[in-house]
């Protein structure tokens, strides 16, 4: 997790950089308006030619499906790990903290839950299953160990639908998601400042940006605490 | 990949390619004969010309989304340069601290949206003339009047760029950073309230914010608990209480809300 904590640039350093990474084939069209990507992107993506090449599907995984319904569900896998996060916090941990945390520590998990609630609402029928959760390695009766697990989660979420915000077709998911992110954002800045008064936004790059992960590697991230096996195979790249 | 699969996925994605490079499309249909080598060195710069006027449309909706996200930025930046260098308003250190940093991060993303609009051959609004004692007048020299406005620049910018994001769709490169920012821009705000002893999250409409009626508008609308067709409060889990439903989402603003809040400061 200490590696999540110190990713923030490198590749996220900003627009220019951006073009040079090499991308995804659906993705080449809408690049179009961009002159100076093209020249760059006629060369930068020449390895890309295995790109439809799978890793083998494990038949016990949990797809998350493919297209928007995909990302809807991943979004909805992170939240399920948050919600039931939080929901431990405030039944076994509440006494350790002062009254203002304690309040703060309500509203997240009651926001978690919410969030939750409201995407497998949103997927219906192709809500992906109840995640089985694996917190052993969080004393619960330790604050620090909370608080940095939070930071963890908060920080991952956040960059997890910056990330995904691309994978998106339809404009009205986009402004949905846009509307659970930044509340994940405040959430971090809270639960960072709680760690250390002034750390709410040392996440962004020295071009102001936060992080922007890819599925692949905010799964990796939290697997070890989630254990369920979940395919993102069939998500958009 | 090359070439020839990038106008085979396009016209996957757009049937129409062809016909919107028009002229050029006999010369993209022989590509075939010519040799791979040749065809990648001599077709780039060609590309470029031939894409911008096929899709400079939505080009032209993003760099005036860019321009839109600028202002604020603008705005942002010079409100906390000015107010860092007021005398007297900012006296407690960690205070002091946390504001330079924000007044970095706007600075930077002034910075960046200008490199972007040019990058996007488009030309970057200079910089208005602000005026943030017009409403307020004891901005600079109030400290809770300062951290008010801060605190409504701040929600105003989340909630303005997440109004934005469907306009980036046709472009991911923009969006992607459009949305590093806005999750920044979030970040800061959550301080910023909990500076002012609120909490990091917005509750309901603006009275639970604490601002004066003239910075009402900044929260018109985040009292809403329904989306896209689900009510937080009935349809969900046990039911949610107001200030969870509220807190959980925010809102996106419309520009020419946006557009409204900016002028009470111009």
């Amino acid at each position: 997790m200490k590696k999540l904590q110190d990713k923030p640039s490198g590749k996220d350093a900003g627009l220019t950089s951006n073009l040079l990474v090499p991308m995804q084939r659906r993705m080449f069209f809408r690049y179009a308006g961009a002159t100076a990507a093209v020249t760059t992107l006629l060369f930068a993506t020449s390895s890309c030619d295995n790109d439809d090449d799978e890793a083998p599907l494990d038949p016990t995984a949990v797809d998350l499906g493919s297209g928007d319904t995909g990302v809807l569900n991943y979004a909805y896998a992170l939240e399920q790990l948050e919600a039931a996060f939080y929901t431990q916090v405030v039944a076994k941990s509440l006494s350790m903290f002062n009254q203002t945390e304690q309040q703060i520590m309500q509203d997240l998990k009651g926001h978690e839950n919410i969030h939750r609630d409201f995407l497998k609402a949103a997927l219906g029928s192709a809500a992906i299953p109840d995640l089985e959760v694996n917190f052993s390695a969080i004393d619960f009766n330790d604050k620090n160990s909370i608080l940095s697990t939070a930071r963890t989660f908060e920080d991952l979420g956040v960059a997890a639908y910056n990330g995904a915000g691309r994978l998106l077709e339809n404009a009205g998911y986009l402004t949905l998601a846009g509307k659970i992110v930044s509340v994940e954002a405040r959430h971090a800045a809270v639960i960072r400042d709680l760690i250390t008064n002034g750390t709410f936004s040392d996440s962004a790059n020295d071009k102001g940006l936060d992080p922007a992960m890819m599925p692949a590697d905010v799964l990796a991230a939290a697997s070890a605490f989630i254990k369920t096996k979940i395919s993102a195979n069939n998500l958009p790249k | 990949m090359n070439i020839f699969n990038i106008l085979e996925d396009i016209q996957k994605a757009d049937p129409e390619v062809y016909n919107r490079i028009d002229s050029r499309r006999s010369a993209f249909k022989n590509l075939g004969s010519f040799g791979k080598k040749a065809a990648l060195a001599a077709i780039p710069l060609a590309l470029g010309s031939v894409f911008q006027k096929a899709y400079g449309q939505s080009s032209g909706t993003v760099v005036d989304v860019l321009n839109f996200a600028l202002k604020l930025e603008y705005l942002e930046r010079n409100f906390y340069t000015q107010a860092l260098a007021a005398n007297g308003l900012i006296t407690d250190t960690a205070a002091k601290a946390a504001l330079q940093k924000i007044q970095q991060h706007e600075a930077a993303h002034v910075d960046l949206l200008k490199a972007t609009i040019q990058s996007l051959n488009g030309t970057p609004i200079s910089e208005p003339t602000f005026n943030f004692g017009k409403n307020f007048p004891d901005w600079n020299t109030n400290y809770q009047t300062f951290l008010t406005l801060a605190q409504a620049f701040e929600d105003t910018g989340v909630r303005a760029y997440k109004g934005q994001a469907a306009n980036l769709i046709s472009n991911d490169t923009v969006l992607t950073a459009a949305l590093q920012i806005h999750s920044v821009e979030a970040r800061h705000a959550a301080h910023i309230r909990r500076m002012r002893s609120k909490a990091g999250w917005i509750l309901g409409a603006g009275a639970n914010s604490n601002v004066p009626a003239g910075a009402q508008p900044v929260y018109a609308g985040e009292d809403n608990v329904a989306h896209g067709g689900i009510n937080d409060i009935t349809s969900l889990g046990g039911g949610y209480s107001t200030e969870i439903a509220t807190g959980a989402f925010d809102e996106p603003l419309t520009k020419e809300k946006v557009a409204e809040i900016v002028s009470l400061f111009e």
